[in-house]
């Protein structure tokens, strides 16, 4: 036997190189389809509802799902069944944990038992008080149906709050409608608020005025250009644009007005060289009685 | 050969026959009870309130003490530019230390639930004798592998878990099955009617993997017992990844080599689901190590003649 290949063996030889190839190509070509599938796909999904809210701790959605190894153990820790395990034909990624607020709220155990949980650090084990979690903002979106913005002393997201006073508090505001009221108005402050979703839950609608929203939806972004000119007045000690010139009322004798909020102020001892009287109430109803008497 | 082409009977009928049912399916019913013993272990937590092991084959944690992360997983989270705690890492070496020394596949045929829907899909194909449809190259599953790893890097996010059906099934039945049931009948039609073991020796990625890091696994099946071979072709017939059989029960030679290996199943594609000790008669394979396998002091010439004249790169067989 001759140490070169027979005409049979070398066609043998392409023909095995030939379909190699061609597996290979179709295995290759399959591979790519499943990717390019997949990877669209995967690009949908990073948008998490509205609705559904991460674990305390939860990196950046991005991050989050790139971190995610989907083992549902935070949700076995969480002692109040807060924690779903999203599955497939849901709206949030499969296999992942989130939280609907209006169902169930975190109740921010001060251990953080879902952080601790979490064998990939998807929840940042960094977070250690729970106060410091920001797993949403809660937006009072809804000031057409909330209670208190109608003059009602409802309060109940404002008395639920754990973080209340100061993740939520009440600003008190003349209520035009009735004259002589006040409404409280329940007013959420983001460096405090930890998107627990607790005041959502207890919102006492029909369905609820006050909802936790991701922060991308719920915060605005100041351009970074901008000044407040009076912090900017505060911190330099004065005036940065041009000295502040005294406001000069142009106003009787022995009277001045305070811009601080005391208004117009009548010193005592002047009253009598004034016209007026020591209450300017008593010039207006003065003159509306004469015109109702001239009516008569 | 005249056997295969004259045969109708179902792979097994003779060795239930001669062994009795039991023995003739006894690593099956091992693996069945494995199987189901794994997912019993995970569902009393959620079913009874029995706690042994929480969380699922992603990752787990056993007695609240031992964590257990599945390496695969975790590689496409470091390609998507995570770091991860050192819980997840110590879960996912004490695992990988695991299957390199009792063969990667092992996940494939003892753990993966997935694995029981194949089976029957595999099982109803041969009673109802659906043969033929597409042919797809066992490399495939590479391929898909290496896509698994490319999209987080691209993407961001492990990609893959969005429709992983092994993972999908364990943590469905744990947590809740949503529409996943969907993807679980796509892998079984695909077996039952698209390609015989379509999904396991061919597609999945997870067990690419797995079969990767068993490699140099100790744990093999052997045919130490070769020359009694009739070949009747049962194991063959049975064996998920029929390439595996041939070079260790007939004996392969290296590339550039006159040595003979065998009579270890080397290939890491090897599930080591022992059916075809199942089904062998004549009580060929057996369970043992990856050691001394090289024929050569016990080999007739007429067999290294028969091994020479065969190119090595035909009907499946190995080439290393």
């Amino acid at each position: 036997m001759s140490t070169q290949p027979t005409q049979a063996q070398r066609s043998a030889q392409l023909n095995s190189r030939r379909k190699f190839l061609l597996d290979s190509a179709r295995a290759g070509g399959a591979a790519t389809l499943i990717a390019l599938g997949l990877g669209l796909y995967s690009k949908n999904s990073v948008s998490l509802p509205a609705s559904a809210i991460r674990p305390p701790g939860a990196l950046d959605e991005e991050d989050f799902l790139g971190a995610c190894v989907r083992c549902g153990l935070c949700v076995r820790d969480c002692p109040f069944d807060t924690l779903k395990l999203a599955s497939f034909g849901d709206r949030v990624t499969t296999g992942t944990p989130y939280f609907t607020a209006r169902d169930i709220p975190c109740e921010m155990c001060d251990d953080i038992p879902c952080v601790k949980a979490c064998p990939t650090g998807a929840l940042d084990h960094s977070l250690e008080n729970i106060d410091d979690a920001r797993m949403g903002l809660a937006v009072l979106i809804d000031e057409e149906n909330c209670l208190n913005f109608q003059g009602l002393r409802c309060d109940v997201c404002y008395r639920i709050c754990p973080v209340i006073d100061k993740a939520i508090t009440l600003e008190m505001e003349h209520n035009v409608r009735s004259g002589k009221h006040a409404f409280f108005i329940p007013t959420v402050h983001s460096d405090h608020c930890t998107g627990c979703g607790k005041c959502e839950r207890a919102c006492v609608l029909e369905d609820t005025a006050i909802r936790v929203m991701p922060f991308e939806l719920a915060k605005g972004e100041l351009g970074h250009h901008y000044r407040w000119g009076w912090k900017e007045k505060n911190k330099a000690g004065e005036s940065l644009v041009a000295p502040d010139v005294e406001h000069q009322y142009n106003l009787p004798k022995g009277q001045s007005y305070d811009l601080q909020g005391e208004g117009l102020i009548i010193d005592d001892d002047s009253s009598d060289v004034s016209p007026f009287g020591n209450n300017p109430l008593d010039t207006l109803n003065k003159n509306s009685l004469n015109t109702r008497g001239a009516e008569k | 050969m005249s056997r295969l082409q004259t045969r109708s009977r179902h792979p097994g009928t003779d060795a239930r026959a001669e062994k009795g049912w039991l023995i003739a399916n006894k690593w099956l019913i091992a693996r069945r009870f494995s199987q189901l013993s794994i997912l019993s272990v995970f569902l009393l937590g959620p079913w009874f309130g029995i706690w042994l092991v929480t969380g699922n084959l992603n990752s787990s944690l056993i007695l609240k003490t031992v964590p257990l992360t599945d390496p695969y997983v975790l590689l496409q989270s470091l390609f998507a530019g995570h770091s991860p705690e050192t819980a997840a890492i110590t879960g996912a070496v004490i695992v990988l230390l695991f299957y390199v020394l009792v063969g990667g596949r092992v996940y494939c045929s003892w753990v993966c639930p997935v694995n029981m829907i194949t089976d029957t899909a595999q099982w109803l194909r041969e009673h109802f004798k659906i043969t033929g449809a597409s042919s797809l190259s066992r490399k495939t599953r590479y391929w898909i592998l290496a896509a698994t790893l490319i999209l987080p890097l691209v993407t961001g996010g492990i990609s893959w878990e969005l429709v992983n059906p092994v993972s999908m099934m364990h943590r469905g039945l744990i947590f809740g099955m949503g529409l996943a049931w969907f993807i679980i009948f796509a892998v079984f039609l695909l077996d039952l009617l698209v390609s015989r073991r379509a999904w396991c020796s061919h597609l999945c990625p997870v067990g690419a993997f797995y079969g990767l890091l068993g490699t140099h696994s100790l744990i093999r099946i052997r045919a130490d017992a070769r020359e009694q071979c009739d070949d009747c072709m049962d194991c063959f017939m049975v064996c998920p990844e029929q390439q595996v059989i041939r070079p260790a029960l007939k004996g392969y030679i290296k590339k550039n080599s006159t040595e003979v290996i065998g009579p270890v199943i080397t290939s890491s594609n090897c599930t080591n689901c022992g059916r075809c000790i199942d089904v062998c008669t004549k009580d060929v394979f057996h369970f043992g190590l990856r050691l001394n396998n090289n024929l050569n002091n016990n080999l007739d010439n007429n067999f290294k003649n028969l091994n020479n004249k065969q190119p090595n790169h035909s009907s499946g067989a190995e080439v290393l």
